[in-house]
């Protein structure tokens, strides 16, 4: 798995060392302390797969943060993370299209699972607009 | 409250009750007390004054039917029949058959007072009355009625003397009269032990023989007949009464005086007022006792009625502070309860923080210790450990010196650092939702008397209700203190929604919320309330809506009282 994934967190101390621990398991890892940074990062960066967002942050938060996103960048699927153990707030992010949630801390092998079916879901959406662009090209030669 | 305070209460309690009753009682006692009075006194005299009255026509009665006797004979008998031994003793039989001996004798006496002829119990044939009263009297009165007097018989008696004009020359028929019948119309005259009546003439002379000894009287009642001084007015008139201290008694007395005899007898009737009055007086007595037995009772009542409602009145004041403290409770947990979610947040990002770097080591340590800069890793890591490890003491130490049970002991508290405290433990709750706190601390703000305990769950309250009121758009939250004046406020100011003018003199009341339901209980402010007032502190508000919302507390300063308390206690500033 060559996933790029952006992780979003106020926390520095957190996103440092899981930027560590997913770079290791062969991941590109960005990072992010805000959600402003966040959407500056994605924007630098056009080939990330896959946001691992914290819900609760100061300034924008995390679910704000998800509807820019999905807004904006429809096929970058977004993790949530949460220290809120609450049913509402992954709620929420479910209903605004995130992809799923986790809460924390987390299980890395859990984290890496759901990366990667990020990764494939993003991947599989790609190569359906590939697919139908392709098509509509040939279709085009066809007249 | 002290005991001071509930003994003040029973006591006034007690006094209202005994008031409110013995009021009415009294009134309607004394109203009732003297109408009777007045009805039964009236009563009372005017029965004495109809018994006088009877009486006094009785004896006038009496005597114009003798009087009327001795004028037939006088007139129907001639003179040569008077002179008759014979036939005078026929007529005095015949009287006496018919007045039951009233006539004592019957005598004819002529022009030079010689007793001619005579019947009667005496030897009074040839006796002279020349010289007596009732025989001048006689001559220019036509009929007399004598005064009691002793005359020759050496007895009292009084006569009937008819003067009878025959042939020129003058004649006189007179009679004794039986005293002691005479005395019977009067003496029979009593009522309980004091009253009695008699007969004086105008020089106070007893004309009737009184039931008791009242010769000490006889000087009074000789100014009396005389109708000298304040008696002048009743011996004219029949029935006449006075209420006058009998100066030979020194008795109250009642006089009911009536004139007899054409107004030369008085008939006299005199009974103490108290002897008179005794039924009424004895009345009194039995409601004097009903109304002390009453009286008695109604203190009593009062007194162990009012002992019980102020025993009632503290219990339920207990129970109030109690419920008050546990309501005060209640409050701090759900202020807890808001704080949770930060706090979570709080406590979970280290945790999160701490798995990640045991994680990044056990990564590091798959890979070798020694290998590339794995062992300095290691140990950043580590100390990266024990710092989360630390934080999340600190927020659980911040959260427990919170939670702890409410104490409502008043003592000196250092006001400042208690909001740094408070501040710190919201500042996370406030940082995601993007409120910034700012303090402004007066320097050398002199302590406070207070509970510290109430007022971290007062400034918490205020403080989480600043937040919300800026939640989600975030917003600025001062928190100043200040010492003005001898008084130490502290305001809370935020940006927020602010409260509504209609809504602005309700927040303090129990149950009042304009939070959605389930989100808030009604119950924080009005806590506060009680929490302020109870330490004689005070709370005012300023608000306007969509500008925010300022929260002043006055709190009392920490006076010598509670220092010479703690000096004893052995205690300062404790935070």
């Amino acid at each position: 798995m060559l996933a790029t994934i952006l992780l979003i967190d106020d926390e520095h101390g957190f996103v440092d060392t899981m930027s560590k621990r997913l770079s290791k398991r062969s991941l590109t890892v960005h990072t992010a302390y805000n959600g402003q940074e966040g959407l500056e990062a994605l924007a630098e960066n056009s080939g990330i797969d896959a946001v691992v967002l914290d819900v609760k942050m100061p300034g924008i938060n995390g679910i704000d943060v998800l509807k820019i996103i999905k807004t904006e960048y429809p096929l970058v699927e977004v993790i949530m993370l949460t220290g809120h153990a609450t049913v509402e707030s992954a709620i929420d992010g479910m209903k605004n299209g995130a992809f799923d949630y986790m809460l924390k801390p987390c299980e890395m092998e859990e984290l890496l699972s759901k990366i990667k079916d990020a990764y494939l879901k993003k991947q599989s959406q790609e190569s359906k607009i590939y697919e139908a662009r392709a098509r509509h090209i040939e279709l085009r030669r066809g007249d | 409250m002290s005991n001071h305070y509930y003994h003040g209460l029973a006591k006034s309690m007690m006094f209202t009750i005994i008031l409110v009753s013995f009021t009415p009682l009294l009134i309607i006692a004394l109203l009732a007390g003297y109408q009777y009075s007045v009805a039964y006194k009236g009563k009372v005299v005017a029965h004495l004054r109809e018994l006088v009255l009877k009486h006094d026509q009785n004896v006038d009665s009496y005597l114009k039917e003798k009087i009327a006797e001795i004028q037939v004979l006088a007139d129907v008998e001639g003179i040569a029949n008077l002179k008759s031994e014979v036939r005078l003793e026929a007529l005095h039989n015949s009287l006496l058959r018919h007045h039951r001996g009233d006539f004592v004798d019957l005598g004819l006496v002529n022009s030079k007072g010689i007793q001619v002829a005579y019947v009667g119990p005496f030897n009074l044939r040839g006796a002279n009355y020349a010289e007596a009263e009732w025989f001048k009297n006689v001559q220019e009165r036509q009929v007399y009625v004598s005064d009691v007097f002793l005359g020759l018989r050496g007895v009292p008696h009084f006569i009937i003397a008819v003067l009878i004009e025959s042939k020129g020359e003058k004649w006189v028929l007179r009679t004794t009269l039986d005293f002691i019948m005479f005395n019977k119309l009067v003496e029979d005259i009593r009522i309980g032990e004091t009253g009695l009546a008699f007969i004086i003439n105008r020089n106070g002379e007893f004309q009737t023989t009184p039931r008791k000894d009242i010769i000490k009287e006889v000087p009074f009642l000789k100014e009396l007949a005389a109708g000298k001084n304040e008696f002048s007015g009743f011996v004219q008139r029949r029935g006449s009464i006075s209420m006058e201290t009998n100066p030979a008694t020194g008795q109250e007395t009642i006089f009911v005086i009536s004139p007899i005899k054409n107004g030369n007898w008085l008939m006299i009737y005199q009974q103490d007022v108290s002897d008179a009055f005794s039924d009424l007086n004895q009345a009194r007595n039995i409601a004097a006792v009903v109304l002390l037995l009453g009286g008695i009772a109604i203190i009593a009542m009062a007194y162990l009625m009012s002992k019980r409602m102020a025993r009632k009145v503290e219990l339920s004041d207990l129970e109030k502070d109690m419920m008050n403290e546990q309501v005060i409770e209640a409050g701090k947990l759900a202020s807890v309860g808001e704080l949770a979610a930060g706090i979570a947040h709080e406590i979970n990002n280290p945790v999160a923080i701490m798995v990640e770097e045991a994680g990044w080591i056990q990564d590091l340590l798959e890979e070798g210790l020694y290998v590339d800069d794995n062992e300095r890793e290691v140990s950043r890591a580590l100390n990266q450990i024990r710092s989360q490890g630390t934080r999340c003491k600190d927020i659980t130490h911040k959260l427990l010196s919170f939670a702890h049970k409410i104490d409502p002991t008043i003592i000196r508290v250092c006001l400042n650092d208690l909001i740094h405290e408070m501040a710190e433990l919201c500042e996370q709750r406030a940082k995601y939702a993007n409120v910034n706190i700012e303090t402004s601390l007066a320097d050398n703000l002199p302590e406070v008397a207070a509970s510290p305990s109430e007022l971290q769950q007062v400034l918490l309250n205020l403080i989480n209700n600043a937040i919300d009121s800026m939640d989600p758009g975030g917003g600025e939250l001062d928190i100043a203190t200040r010492f003005e004046n001898g008084v130490v406020s502290v305001s809370i100011s935020d940006t927020g929604c602010g409260i509504a003018k209609s809504n602005l003199s309700r927040i303090f009341d129990p149950f009042f919320t304009t939070k959605p339901v389930g989100k808030g209980t009604g119950l924080g402010l009005s806590i506060i309330y009680g929490i302020v007032s109870k330490m004689k502190g005070e709370i005012t508000v300023k608000s306007a809506l969509e500008k925010g919302t300022v929260f002043t507390l006055k709190l009392p300063l920490a006076g010598l009282e509670l220092e010479q308390d703690e000096k004893s206690a052995n205690s300062g500033c404790v935070l």
